[in-house]
């Protein structure tokens, strides 16, 4: 696979979020607005990054038998990081996120990542797969943090949208509103996929 | 020579189908439906017919979508689901409100779940549950009948003095469109009876439960019977026959559970009423209940 290939196959085709169904926690969690959603994508993609490079650079190194606590300590390592630095410069992000940034620690797109990817390949191509595959849960995140901050606040990025005379249905920035949300655009993924997957056929 | 019909139990033969039972229904409902248009007036008008119209072209693009023939039971299953969507909401609401419920009952509770008789929760109820969670403040605001000027519903007043039971019999308080009038829900009742379309185990196990409870923890039970939307769920929400239980001992255990649930949200939770929960709870059970609380099978001992 050429390294482009690595980066796109992120975004659609093996995207996190509709495609492999990882980071669901933080994808139902924190996307009540879109820059908590962007915020999230960005300090996951940072730790993905990081502990993608760690892995492949250690691959040979790293006993088989006790290769899944190496990695979580390398992925704590890079998510106290991204913790501590959001904490520094972006406090406000941070206090949004609250739990969540700890908890990227275990963010199956990650760990997955690590275990299924970036342990068996490459340096150049754990990188490209590990921005690809952020680049993937940004868009995802967007995606489900646009519906429900228009829907559920009526505004998008903090600016009013729908006007003071929208009735925001508050139900989208509780929890059900995530699953709804979440549920309806796999739904519609696997339509899209399905479409094009039967076309194709023809 | 005729093909071999394999069909899951229950083998009984009967004149009666989908779409009878459910004419059977809306007639029962025809009584609440009269109560709450002569106690609300043009509001119930407003919100009865955007039910049921809204009901009508979200099934028929939802079936249009699924390829699917558009059939006499189809339609009269929507009319149900907007007409009793319509029964339970505050007749204050707007009427934008009660088309986003509609949406939601037909295409997510019910089409999104595989269509008439796959769905597992009530799809009215779902409606309600949407709405309630989306605009608490447009859901709760209560109009006093005949003069439209906002109240509380008798379940929400700190001291239940104020109604008496005769008017809260006859309908004549605060509350949900269809749910006020104990008198037209009972004669509904009392028609499904006679057509036996529902059984009687389920809703007096309900309110059996409900009334058991308000004794044990000296509450008024007449009150507790008679308010609220008590009446509408058990007879109308709790005997649809796709979400709960078939076997017997499962519908007992099943409007237990709704009494206990509704009695407990009732007297400690911040809702001032607990039908449309108990339901929706207690129809997730009903596959667990399908499946383990079964009557002695026959030729066992």
């Amino acid at each position: 696979m050429s390294l482009v290939s690595e980066f796109t196959k992120g975004i659609y085709k093996e995207n996190p979020v509709f495609r492999l169904l990882l980071g669901m926690c933080p994808t139902l969690a924190v996307t009540t607005t879109v820059i908590n959603g962007i915020g999230m994508a960005v300090a996951s993609t940072f730790v993905l990054l990081g502990s993608n490079i760690i892995v492949s650079l250690i691959k040979n190194i790293t006993p088989k038998k006790i290769r899944i606590p190496t990695y979580i300590i390398v992925i704590a390592s890079f998510t106290t990081i991204a913790d501590l630095l959001l904490a520094a410069f972006a406090p406000a992000l941070h206090k949004s996120l609250g739990i969540f940034i700890p908890l990227i620690v275990v963010n199956c797109i990650i760990f997955g990542r690590a275990e299924a990817f970036a342990s068996k390949n490459t340096l150049s191509n754990s990188i490209m797969d590990a921005l690809g595959m952020g680049f993937g849960f940004l868009l995802a995140l967007i995606l489900v943090s646009s519906v429900r901050e228009i829907l559920g606040s009526g505004s998008i990025l903090g600016f009013s949208l729908l006007g003071p005379s929208y009735n925001p249905a508050l139900i989208m920035v509780l929890p059900p509103g995530a699953f709804l949300v979440l549920g309806l655009l796999i739904g519609l993924m696997n339509l899209l996929t399905h479409k094009s997957a039967t076309s194709a056929c023809h | 020579m005729k093909p071999l019909l394999v069909t899951p139990a229950p083998h009984m033969k009967s004149k009666d189908t989908n779409a009878r039972v459910m004419l059977d229904v809306l007639i029962a409902l025809l009584p609440a439906t009269v109560a709450a248009l002569f106690f609300f007036g043009f509001n119930a008008v407003i919100i009865i017919l955007t039910g049921l119209i809204s009901a009508w072209i979200f099934e028929l693009i939802a079936l249009k979508l699924k390829k699917a023939p558009v059939t006499r039971a189809d339609l009269r299953s929507a009319s149900i689901t907007g007409l009793l969507l319509a029964l339970i909401i505050a007749p204050s609401v707007p009427w934008w409100m009660v088309v986003v419920g509609t949406f939601i009952a037909i295409f997510i509770a019910k089409h999104a779940f595989g269509g008439l008789g796959h769905n597992i929760f009530n799809p009215a109820l779902i409606g309600r549950a949407f709405m309630v969670a989306s605009w608490p403040i447009l859901m709760t605001a209560w109009l006093k009948p005949f003069d439209a000027i906002a109240t509380a519903t008798p379940l929400a007043t700190v001291n239940p003095a104020p109604a008496t039971y005769l008017q809260l019999f006859l309908g004549n308080v605060g509350g949900s469109m269809g749910e006020t009038s104990a008198l037209a829900l009972l004669i509904g009742a009392a028609y499904l009876f006679y057509r036996q379309a529902i059984e009687w185990r389920l809703p007096f196990a309900y309110l059996g439960t409900v009334v058991v409870i308000s004794l044990i923890f000296r509450v008024d039970p007449v009150f507790q019977l008679l308010s609220g939307g008590l009446m509408i769920g058990a007879f109308f929400m709790a005997t649809d026959p796709v979400t709960t239980p078939v076997t017997k001992p499962g519908r007992l255990i099943f409007g237990i559970g709704c009494g206990i649930i509704t009695m407990v949200l009732r007297m400690g939770a911040g809702y001032p009423e607990g039908v449309c929960y108990s339901i929706l709870l207690m129809n997730a059970t009903t596959p667990l209940l399908d499946r383990y609380a079964r009557g002695r099978i026959f030729g066992y001992k």
